[in-house]
């Protein structure tokens, strides 16, 4: 797991050398990501941000070992994801990865506590160990006492607070977010933002977050920008915000979609 | 693994109550039918069997009239006792022979009265027709011969007219005839071609032949030969015996007819074969309608469940294990509703053979054979979507509409 002396960025969570993902051949050829460098610390709060199509998904399914690079190299903790099997890439989503996505995704008809364990089922902890685990993640989200509902009696908000808490049971080495805040009205767009800046600075929880919102931005440590599936910006908030057409800049309260633009 | 997996599945299956319990439906209603319909069919099979026996299969009945030369039978004179004595003395092989006339006469008790068959015989008649006393004594051999006025009455008789009160030695009238009640006969319930074989009031022959139909003829003869394997035998020296002594031309038609209950046993259980048959292909549809229920019901579940294999996927379940989760679902909701199924089907076809009065029979094939394609549909349908739906990409399935 550990990666010789000389390996520059031996501590990052996330590195891409190089990656490529290409589908389709010859004239059909896409590349979702064409030859992508980059890295995440640990202890971050990064976006990822760009427009439909820029190949922000593809490269946070490949962060997330989803799926995996066509060329170029992935380490994830120094581990190169490339060379892995679908399986022994479960196996690194299982023990140091947390999803939280747009449509919460949580497990119909099962109370938001069950919800919460179910990683945990996974890692074969025990069931006194997971019930009090699951408890004091639902306690870190504020819904200590939503334990015992399902999803369909959680406001859309709360959902999403228990798959974030879902996504912490397990002490993951990185966060990911898929355009966590989607779904939501201006308010709890707010509250899930303030409580993953929270988990990050409190906890020291790594977090990737994608999304297409401009406004989503001022929460983050770090903005990586990406258009036609290269990374075409990467740095603080401010100085990548201004880098964008002038229709993506955060100028009100209310978010426009870089994707009306085209 | 296993443990935690069961414990998972079993979780689901709680949660997912109306799921469950249509997949189970499906199951159930697979297994039940079949196993109902195969029961009652098998029961009614027994039944005709058990009739034919009761019948007597080693009985040969002589009667006038011919069958060949039109359609029914033609008018034609009838026995003597002479046939009937000839029959006793010269055909071997058989054991018993009881001639008889028949009659449909109005029997009355007091106010009552019933319309019955009124048979008259020699005692005789008891052994070849298989028939057995539930009280009172047969007829002796001087009563018969004097033509004494006294009868035999068969269950549905008694009940008609005497309902649960005690009819020996009671004084019953048959048409104009005042006769004695000596016995009654042991019920026999119905024949295999419908007849009720326990109305029926027995009388000495003469006192038939003389005081009801005013004629010495005897309108037939039963013969009982001495095992199934001789009634053949038996049927051919009765044929050439009986075209001798009515005087019948060689290559003239015969007058007179001799069934054999053997024959007719065998056409009965052919026919009976071919119910059984028809049963089985009703069995194998109901059986093939309950599969598609099953599969219909797993197919649906498909999306839902597809983005739950979508989650599961995501938060680092292997795909074996997810799939090892929908199998052991799918095994216990097949089993469950197998059982069910079995259990109800048994019920459900014990209770219709009882009003049915057919006897219950288990047929161990058909509970095997239900419960196992139920099952495996269960299980193929329930674990063959899950199996496509691991394989795809964690994002692809939580996409899934």
């Amino acid at each position: 797991m550990n990666d010789t002396a000389k390996a520059p960025h031996a501590q990052a969570i996330v590195r891409f050398d190089g990656v490529y993902k290409i589908y389709g051949e010859g004239d059909t050829e896409v590349r979702a990501l064409d030859g992508v460098n980059l890295r995440i610390d640990p202890g971050e709060f990064v976006a990822i941000m760009g427009s439909s199509g820029s190949g922000k998904s593809t490269c946070m399914n490949i962060i997330g070992c989803l799926d995996a690079p066509t060329r170029g190299g992935y380490f994830f903790r120094g581990v190169d994801v490339g060379a892995l099997e679908p399986n022994q890439r479960a196996l690194l989503r299982r023990h140091y990865i947390g999803f939280v996505f747009q449509g919460y995704n949580l497990l119909a008809r099962t109370t938001a506590l069950e919800n919460v364990e179910l990683p945990l089922v996974y890692r074969r902890v025990p069931a006194k160990e997971r019930h009090q685990r699951a408890r004091e993640a639902l306690a870190a989200v504020g819904l200590s006492d939503r334990a015992n509902h399902t999803p369909a009696e959680l406001s859309g908000g709360q959902q999403q607070r228990v798959a974030i808490a879902r996504a912490l049971v397990c002490d993951p080495s990185l966060l990911l977010a898929d355009e966590p805040t989607g779904n939501l009205d201006s308010a709890k767009k707010m509250e899930i933002m303030e409580l993953l800046v929270r988990l990050n600075e409190e906890r020291g929880i790594t977090i990737a977050m994608v999304t297409h919102e401009p406004d989503m931005s001022g929460y983050v440590s770090r903005v990586m920008m990406f258009k036609d599936g290269r990374m075409v910006d990467d740095g603080a908030p401010a100085d990548v915000a201004y880098a964008g057409p002038i229709s993506q800049r955060p100028l009100s309260g209310r978010p426009s979609s870089p994707g009306s633009a085209r | 693994m296993i443990r935690n997996t069961l414990v998972m599945a079993l979780r689901e299956i709680r949660r997912n109550t109306l799921r469950s319990f249509l997949t189970m439906l499906g199951i159930v209603i697979g297994v039940g039918a079949v196993i109902a319909l195969v029961t009652i069919g098998k029961g009614a099979t027994a039944r005709v069997t058990a009739d034919i026996g009761k019948l007597g299969d080693k009985l040969l009945i002589v009667s006038p009239g011919g069958m060949r030369r039109s359609s029914g039978f033609s008018a034609a004179q009838g026995f003597t006792r002479e046939d009937a004595a000839a029959i006793k003395n010269e055909v071997t092989g058989i054991e018993r022979v009881a001639p008889t006339v028949n009659r449909s006469a109005l029997v009355v008790w007091g106010n009552r009265n019933w319309s019955s068959s009124v048979t008259g015989s020699t005692s005789e008649y008891l052994d070849v027709r298989a028939y057995t006393l539930e009280s009172g004594r047969r007829l002796t051999e001087a009563e018969v011969s004097a033509g004494q006025p006294l009868c035999l009455l068969g269950a549905s008789v008694k009940k008609e007219l005497f309902g649960g009160s005690d009819p020996l030695g009671a004084t019953i009238r048959v048409e104009k005839v005042s006769c004695e009640v000596v016995g009654v006969l042991a019920a026999k319930g119905q024949s295999g071609m419908g007849q009720d074989q326990d109305d029926i009031v027995l009388m000495p022959l003469r006192t038939v032949q003389r005081r009801l139909a005013g004629s010495n003829d005897i309108s037939s003869i039963y013969v009982s030969a001495q095992s199934k394997s001789s009634t053949a035998r038996v049927k051919n020296q009765l044929e050439s015996l009986m075209r001798q002594r009515r005087r019948i031309t060689p290559g003239a038609e015969d007058n007179f007819m001799v069934r054999d209950m053997q024959e007719i046993a065998e056409a009965m259980t052919s026919a009976t074969g071919t119910l059984t048959a028809l049963l089985g292909a009703i069995a194998a549809v109901s059986l093939l309608v309950g599969g598609i229920g099953i599969m219909n019901i797993m197919l649906v579940n498909v999306t839902e469940r597809t983005r739950e294999i979508g989650i599961r996927l995501a938060i680092g379940a292997l795909a074996r294990e997810v799939l090892l989760q929908f199998l052991v679902e799918a095994v216990v909701l097949s089993t469950f509703g197998g059982v069910i199924g079995i259990t109800l089907g048994l019920l459900g076809s014990y209770a219709a053979t009882r009003s049915l009065a057919v006897p219950f029979v288990i047929v161990p094939n058909i509970l095997f054979v239900a419960f196992g394609f139920s099952a495996l549909i269960g299980i193929l349908f329930g674990y063959l979507p899950a199996h496509k739906a691991a394989r795809l990409n964690p994002i692809e399935a939580l996409r899934h509409e």
